[in-house]
């Protein structure tokens, strides 16, 4: 079975979604099923102090037991930001390790900041942690994560919640003939045809958010995300035709064609 | 009376307490919360011991929807 490894353990899923910008849990919920995603990621902030303490929580509709529940540092613009959230968030988690870190470096485009990605990164694998990365599509900063230790490189199509889809296929191409561990497209798919791509370039995952919650039905979206990425990975796994400007080769019997034009001499 | 900035925002308390009596305080007992104090985790199952100080600055946090 073909089968997603990340720092060991297989996934039947090979896209991973967000859980921001639903409407509701029971939206988020819905999506998540309809995805068919295994890895949902999180997001770590201040509780609500003061709010009825009866409101029900995201991880009551989205249980650890069934998901593999992915931290991030969404919203850290530095290194010790980032460590600190994940700590605990390791700690909310009961100890599990994998985490997603990315650190941005601006807040109107979202572009991660390397250098600190790079920063933290060391830091949080020294310890322990699992880490899966988002990066730019530069190839010396996705290997070097890898060397550092991150048990997935993480490069964006394009800007977070842009929609824009893969800008640099080019650079992701590189990225992916030299990585030893898991690349997934990480932000930027705005539609399945986005997701089918990164996948037939031979990602071995996306991760996405907003392509499937400010879709105007969600929903039907995640299921749209889960048959594209399961399409681009069969794709990608079967190996397509070369691609010409034209052929001399049609694909039905070039001879037994009736009229005149065939018949022989008398 | 001792004061603590909690989650960013400073909080007066009559008598010195504990993390296990600040968290059941702000009505998030059997929540699933982490918290760190002063920089440092506090590992849940040590709520009950852990003695907060005057000046202590703590997070109190949760997962919310993210992507």
């Amino acid at each position: 079975m073909d089968q997603l490894l990340i720092a060991g353990k297989a996934y039947s899923s090979r896209l991973l979604v967000g859980t921001g910008k639903y409407k509701s849990f029971e939206q988020t919920r819905a999506a998540v099923e309809a995805s068919g995603a295994n890895i949902v990621t999180v997001a770590i902030r201040r509780t609500n102090i003061g709010q009825n303490p009866n409101e029900p929580s995201l991880l009551d509709a989205l249980p650890p037991s069934r998901f593999t529940i992915l931290p991030n540092t969404a919203g850290c613009y530095s290194a010790q930001d980032a460590v600190r959230t994940l700590r605990l968030a390791r700690e909310l988690l009961d100890g599990h390790s994998l985490v997603k870190l990315e650190v941005l470096g601006d807040p109107q485009t979202l572009y991660p900041n390397v250098v600190e990605t790079l920063s933290a990164a060391e830091t949080l694998v020294k310890e322990g942690f699992q880490v899966m990365v988002y990066t730019s599509d530069d190839p010396i900063i996705a290997k070097q994560l890898e060397q550092i230790g991150c048990v997935a490189v993480m490069p964006l199509a394009s800007l977070i919640g842009s929609g824009m889809g893969i800008l640099n296929p080019w650079n992701l191409e590189i990225i992916i003939g030299a990585a030893k561990v898991p690349v997934l497209v990480d932000a930027g798919v705005g539609t399945a045809s986005d997701a089918a791509i990164a996948m037939e370039l031979g990602c071995d995952g996306v991760l996405m958010n907003t392509a499937i919650a400010a879709a105007n039905d969600p929903v039907l979206m995640a299921s749209a995300m889960r048959k594209a990425v399961e399409a681009g990975r069969e794709a990608y796994l079967a190996g397509r035709m070369p691609k010409k400007l034209y052929s001399a080769s049609p694909s039905s019997p070039t001879g037994g064609v009736i009229g005149p034009a065939k018949d022989k001499a008398a | 009376m001792i004061c603590l900035t909690v989650n960013g925002e400073p909080r007066r308390f009559e008598a010195p307490l504990t993390a296990a009596q600040l968290i059941a305080s702000l009505q998030l007992g059997g929540k699933r919360v982490a918290l760190e104090r002063n920089g440092e985790i506090v590992p849940r199952g040590r709520f009950d011991q852990q003695q907060l100080a005057d000046g202590d600055r703590l997070e109190i946090v949760v997962a919310v929807g993210g992507g």
